[in-house]
């Protein structure tokens, strides 16, 4: 959060225009997601891993925006940014290493 | 650490949630990616042809398409484009209220409590009705083992496998537990604010922890939408 900027008569001004800028972006990426969905067809193998692979990258930017400026993590310590990012590193590791090694096992148990 | 314990447990908390929030979705791919598509069954039948059955894991697009007072009309995924934008809504007039509550304006922070009080109950509402549309589904149905069956429960349902609903009720279900649990959070805070139980206090830090874990409701919907609506 910025620091409080008083007018003349002494009373706070909002600051609010960060605040919709990314409300704002939020709306376009999710617009654009629906783009993507209805322009690229999952007919090709192709198209269908553009798509996931759009649509998980559009996700994580959004994300950013949330945590970072709705929950303004962006501004607060050091020691709490990293306790909070560091296990999601991890997780995010551990799901991609467990999808590239192992995610093809699940079609021989079944 | 320069952080309030309140405000410490609240992330701590809601890390460990979106421990909770990862299994479900990945699991959902899990079994996703195990069941065949329809188009791994049916090779070189286009998408535009897709059929329900149990024999294949339904398209998005394909299952949610119905929007209130537009009964009989294919309108894939506008209903829950227009939730995501009532969340996302409700998610900038929260964080408006935790501005507000940094300039101790009592006025504006009951207002923006307000308009995110209403996102949160619009949502639910919209929730429940695309619940109640599943669970009768559509006129046509499916075949299921000879027999005629129209919508879904937690053993058959006429879109396509069994997990395929029991992932919706589940995960669907648990998002809109927390959506309520943020809800009864935002009008207790309104409620203190209304009384100047925090004017009084000095600052507005409650606003601020219950918002975390409204955006945090937002996010968690961010991902819900891309991984069961859209992918």
């Amino acid at each position: 959060m910025a620091e409080i900027v008083y007018d003349k008569n002494g009373n706070a001004k909002p600051q609010t225009k960060a605040l919709w800028r990314v409300f704002w972006i939020l709306l376009g990426i999710t617009a654009v997601e629906f783009v993507i969905a209805f322009t690229i067809s999952s007919d090709t193998g192709f198209g269908k891993w553009l798509k996931i692979s759009l649509f998980i990258i559009l996700t994580f930017v959004k994300s950013f925006y949330i945590v970072g400026t709705f929950m303004h993590l962006k501004d607060e310590v050091k020691s709490l940014i990293w306790t909070i990012i560091l296990p999601i590193i991890f997780v995010v590791w551990f799901i991609a290493a467990l999808v590239y090694f192992e995610g093809s096992h699940i079609g021989e148990v079944r | 650490m320069k952080v309030g314990y309140g405000k410490l447990m609240m992330w701590i908390f809601l890390l460990s949630d979106t421990f909770t929030f990862s299994a479900l979705l990945i699991s959902y791919g899990l079994v996703r990616f195990s069941y065949p598509s329809f188009q791994d069954l049916n090779p070189g039948v286009l998408l535009k042809d897709f059929t329900f059955s149990q024999e294949w894991w339904p398209t998005p697009e394909a299952v949610f398409e119905a929007v209130p007072f537009l009964h009989g009309i294919s309108l894939p995924l506008v209903f829950v484009g227009i939730m995501t934008f009532i969340l996302i809504f409700s998610s900038v007039t929260m964080v408006l209220a935790v501005e507000a509550g940094h300039r101790m304006d009592k006025a504006d922070v009951e207002k923006w409590m307000l308009w995110t009080i209403l996102g949160g109950v619009t949502f639910l509402g919209s929730q429940a009705w695309e619940w109640n549309h599943f669970i009768h589904g559509t006129p046509e149905g499916s075949m299921i083992d000879g027999v005629q069956f129209f919508g879904a429960n937690l053993v058959h349902n006429q879109y396509g496998p069994t997990a395929f609903a029991d992932f919706f009720f589940f995960i669907t279900g648990f998002h809109g537990t927390h959506v309520l649990s943020g809800v009864v959070l935002n009008v207790l805070v309104f409620y203190n604010t209304a009384n100047g139980v925090y004017e009084k206090r000095g600052h507005y830090d409650m606003i601020e922890k219950v918002g975390l874990y409204w955006h945090f409701v937002d996010l968690v919907w961010v991902f819900v939408f891309t991984f069961f609506y859209l992918v």
